[in-house]
């Protein structure tokens, strides 16, 4: 498993434990993420505003200097707000040559366009992946009660990202299962997080973040997993300040699923990056960490409270 | 040497204003042997008709062209005018210069030189043109019907009552369909059973109609007025000769199933009648849920059986029986909403999700709740109920992009039943647009809303359960607002799709299918009910979505054209069939695997040939059969094949006069 790897800007900033989970993750099973040369920002939901043709062509850019440089791989990404960007940047530029000509003279290179890309998610969901997952993984999260959150970009407009079922995917949710977590059926998998909106609109959007931890909450879910960087922040860090308005506050830490996976797989808090979360994650943790409460003999169960633990 | 006579039409200013017709003609004139050509302003008209009776009589014309509409608009008109004279009538030839050139061209220079072509072409072709014969085939006077809902029904009592025999063949184990099932009918709120179980008594006790439940059609042979038909009777159980009906066996029959017909919301038993009036009303045994058939146990029903009419070892029966004609009235299905649609829950959806049709039985007072209006996962009264419309249908992303017709209607009924017995319920109509033409039920929609029924334009984007409610996210968009309703039952106004049998059935009798598999009539709006094969018909919502007056209305008009047929003692054949040229023909086969009419076969001749007796295997069409669709001589590789009227001696003449 070889993939070109578009970490994109939130790899090094606010989402900094996707990527040190998902390097520890991938270290584990074989993933080889090789980085594009000089890849550029994505474009993003403000050069969709802008211009249409610079919603392709920023893109077009970081593929074409990846063609350029004989890395014949196909592309993966974390965030979901690059895979979106990339995909149909990739999708465009498939529909006609007459496209992906026009992408060329824009960005002064040529493009062939035959890359595909892929969310790290799906990557990790390929059976490929979840063989070496399912060896990796030595400690069972203890049916810990996740809620798998998609968002919206990673499986929509189902034509562009050809990626698992637009209203109820289950991709993420058989990675929780595989870790020994307990998918939870929930009704706001693919429910907008509000993105940007959080911050030009902040009175309404909140709402938006407000309705997902309701329905997660009302469906038991002791943890949200999600796979994209601004779902995560507007998730985890806004938590505290929805709760400030509630009588009842939410208590749901959101992780990253690779977080997840590298904790069952023996990581540390601290080398998964959880321990840079604004929400604490203390509890979740421990229950899944947990020894079972009153071992059986016919339990085979091996978890154990690794040394090196940090909680936030 | 022919003589041709070539006659061109204005259709008014439909061909006139964008071909030159008399430049036409001028060129009509220097064609070979075209001795006569001229002008008409209308000539399907009478005037147009006689002098072109004239013409043939004063130029001594041997055949003809008309350059006009298209063939399907006129072809049988100027047939019919050429057997007043001594031409045959298959020496006509039409270039459509209407539909493939004046209606969809704008400059005349071009449209006239198009025009020019195809009356070229038309008259190279009919110089090779060879007087055609129709023959006459026996009608077989009894009808098959195949379908037991409503229109079936109709169609069957309408044939029984005008004197001929009639054949219905159903399904399942009673008559009625999906008309039984509902509650009641719009926009008159008349019972659907009170009218629909008259009905199938009628057709269950009628002397004419032999009824066959739980039967299908396996295979069918022949052709129009000679249909061999292979009718499959699955095993009742029950010898309905001795069976009175009592229902002693149902009544302490052990085992409990879903009862299909209550739509999945009550229990039925393993030998069961589907619902109270049934007809026949006689049990079936549901050989897949009985204990005594799976597990050699029980055996209670055969115990108290009064006449001894249980049979265990019932067996499955074949039938092959002759008929003139077929209506296929096998109805539709309600789309698989689950599978499309996650946002409302999918496959894990809330039970107080549910279809339009579960709601009849719901709100039906013989149904699992008497009528009693009640939430199917915890059997309260729900308080506020939200109707969605057009789930699968106009949705082309997700399920169909035609309009199912009825559910507007029906969705105002649902919201209307619900305020009635419900007084102090809520109840939401979620609607793209309110389409209600028909007599009466704008003002049905109109007291709907009076009744309090709170129409929102919008779709519904999602559905899902919390704090014990069906929480409804969808739109308004008159008010421009994204719109949340807590509701205790959702309905879901599904889409009609084609019934399962729909595409076997089609296939099996010539019948084509649309795009979305419903059953295609012959001609949109002249030829409703008759399909391209002939002798077969449609009756009801198999042809498309449809409501019950619609239904009611096109199975009498099936059964008209049925009893049309059964007034001829004999039938003219289709002249312009397929012939294969014995000597030419090596016995390929090619033709028999592609005609879908299974109108060729393969026979062996012995004839002489280069003066020694051979026997070959050669192809041989059976007349009755063929339809004329062409299919075998493109196939046909060493050219024995042609077919008459169109031989590729003509297409070849016609090609010359365009390419060269």
């Amino acid at each position: 498993m070889r993939y070109a790897y578009f970490p994109g800007c939130s790899a090094a900033s606010t989402g900094i434990s996707f990527t040190l989970s998902a390097s520890y993750v991938a270290k584990r099973i074989g993933l080889e993420l090789v980085e594009m040369p000089d890849w550029c920002c994505c474009g993003t939901s403000a050069a969709l505003v802008t211009s249409r043709d610079l919603a392709h062509a920023l893109p077009a850019r970081s593929l074409a200097l990846a063609e350029q440089a004989g890395l014949d791989l196909d592309v993966v990404t974390p965030c979901a707000g690059c895979f979106s960007s990339l995909k149909r940047t990739v999708h465009y530029a498939r529909q006609s040559d007459k496209n992906r000509h026009r992408l060329e003279e824009i960005i002064e290179l040529p493009y062939a366009a035959t890359a595909d890309v892929m969310s790290l998610l799906e990557v990790m969901a390929r059976p490929e992946a979840m063989e070496p997952l399912a060896a990796a993984i030595t400690k069972s999260l203890n049916g810990l009660r996740v809620a798998s959150y998609y968002g919206c970009a990673l499986v929509r407009p189902q034509e562009v990202t050809c990626f698992d079922d637009p209203e109820d995917p289950q991709s993420m949710d058989s990675l929780m299962e595989l870790a020994g977590a307990e998918p939870v059926r929930w009704a706001f998998k693919t429910e907008c997080c509000g993105a940007s909106h959080q911050i030009s609109e902040p009175h309404g959007a909140r709402r938006l973040i407000a309705r997902v931890f309701e329905n997660a909450a009302a469906n038991g879910a002791e943890a949200i997993a999600v796979a994209c960087p601004l779902c995560m922040l507007n998730l985890d860090m806004r938590e505290a300040g929805i709760n400030e308005s509630r009588a009842v506050p939410f208590d749901i830490p959101v992780f990253y699923f690779t977080e997840l996976l590298g904790l069952a797989m023996g990581g540390s808090a601290r080398r998964l990056g959880i321990d840079r979360h604004f929400w604490p994650t203390g509890k979740a943790v421990r229950k899944a960490l947990a020894p079972p409460p009153e071992p059986s003999p016919d339990n085979h169960s091996t978890s154990e409270l690794p040394q090196e633990v940090t909680v936030a | 040497m022919s003589r041709i006579g070539v006659f061109i039409c204005h259709c008014g200013s439909n061909i006139g204003a964008t071909v030159d017709v008399p430049k036409v003609v001028e060129a009509a004139r220097t064609l070979p042997h075209v001795v006569y050509a001229d002008d008409n302003k209308y000539t399907c008209s009478d005037p147009g008709q006689q002098s072109i009776r004239d013409a043939i009589e004063e130029h001594d014309l041997d055949r003809i062209v008309i350059a006009s509409c298209s063939p399907r608009m006129h072809e049988l008109t100027f047939r019919k005018m050429l057997h007043q004279t001594r031409i045959n009538p298959y020496l006509l030839e039409i270039a459509n210069i209407r539909e493939q050139c004046s209606w969809v061209h704008k400059d005349i220079e071009a449209g006239t030189a198009k025009a020019i072509d195809l009356v070229r072409m038309a008259a190279a072709k009919i110089d090779r043109d060879t007087p055609l014969y129709t023959t006459t085939i026996p009608v077989n006077k009894r009808a098959l019907v195949i379908g037991g809902g409503i229109a079936g029904m109709q169609a069957a009592l309408d044939i029984a009552d005008a004197g001929y025999p009639v054949t219905l063949v159903e399904k399942e184990p009673s008559l009625g369909g999906k008309m039984v099932m509902l509650d009641k009918t719009f926009p008159t709120m008349d019972c659907s059973a009170c009218i629909c179980t008259p009905k199938m008594a009628e057709v269950g006790t009628h002397p004419r109609i032999e009824v066959r439940t739980c039967a299908e059609v396996e295979k069918v042979a022949g052709y129009v007025g000679n249909f061999e038909v292979t009718i499959r009777e699955a095993p009742k159980h029950v010898d309905y000769e001795l069976c009175t009906g009592c229902g002693l066996c149902e009544s302490k029959c052990p085992t409990k199933i879903t009862s299909e017909f209550d739509q999945g919301l009550g229990k039925r038993k393993a030998i069961y009648k589907p619902f109270a009036q049934a007809v026949p009303s006689k049990p079936t045994i549901d050989a897949a849920h009985c204990r005594k058939i799976n597990e050699g146990k029980c055996g209670v029903c055969e115990k108290l059986c009064p006449t001894g009419a249980i049979r265990f070892d019932d067996e499955e029966k074949r039938s092959t029986e002759t008929y003139g004609a077929i209506i296929v009235a096998i109805g539709y299905q309600l789309i698989d909403w689950a599978d499309l649609y996650g946002e409302y829950g999918g496959r894990v959806a809330s039970p107080n999700v549910i279809t339009g049709l579960q709601f009849e039985r719901l709100v039906n007072a013989s149904g699992p709740t008497e009528g009693h209006i009640q939430r199917p996962s915890d059997g309260t009264e729900p308080k506020s109920v939200v109707i969605v419309k057009c789930v699968g249908s106009r949705d082309p992303h997700k399920g169909k992009a035609y309009c199912s017709r009825a559910c507007c209607m029906y969705g105002a009924k649902h919201a209307h039943q619900y305020l009635d017995k419900v007084p102090d319920g809520r109840c939401y109509v979620f609607y793209m647009d309110v389409r209600t033409p028909g007599k009466g039920y704008d003002e049905f929609y109109m007291n709907t809303q009076r009744d309090g029924a709170v129409y929102l334009r919008g779709r519904v984007s999602k559905i899902y359960e919390q704090g014990g409610k069906l929480v409804c996210l969808g739109e308004d968009t008159l008010a421009g607002a994204t719109v949340q309703v807590e509701a205790d039952l959702v309905v879901l106004e599904t889409a009609m799709v084609p019934a399962d049998d729909a595409d076997r059935l089609g296939s099996m009798l010539g019948v084509t299918r649309d795009k979305d598999l419903w059953l295609s009539e012959a001609h949109p709006k002249l030829r409703p009910v008759e399909t391209n094969s002939g002798g077969v018909y449609l009756a009801g919502t198999c042809q498309g979505p449809k409501d019950i007056p619609d239904t009611v209305a096109q199975a009498s008009a099936a059964a008209m054209k049925v009893c049309i047929l059964f007034s001829k003692d004999e039938l003219e054949s289709n002249a312009m069939i397929a012939g294969s040229d014995v000597g030419l023909c090596n016995g390929c086969g090619a033709c028999v695997a592609i005609c879908p009419y299974q109108a060729v076969t393969l026979e062996e001749v012995t004839r002489r040939e280069n003066s020694v007796m051979v026997t070959r295997t050669v192809s041989n069409v059976n007349p009755g059969l063929c339809q004329g669709c062409g299919a075998c001589t493109v196939a046909c590789k060493p050219g024995a094949m042609d077919l008459k009227g169109f031989s590729d001696e003509q297409i070849m003449r016609e090609v010359e006069a365009l390419c060269l």
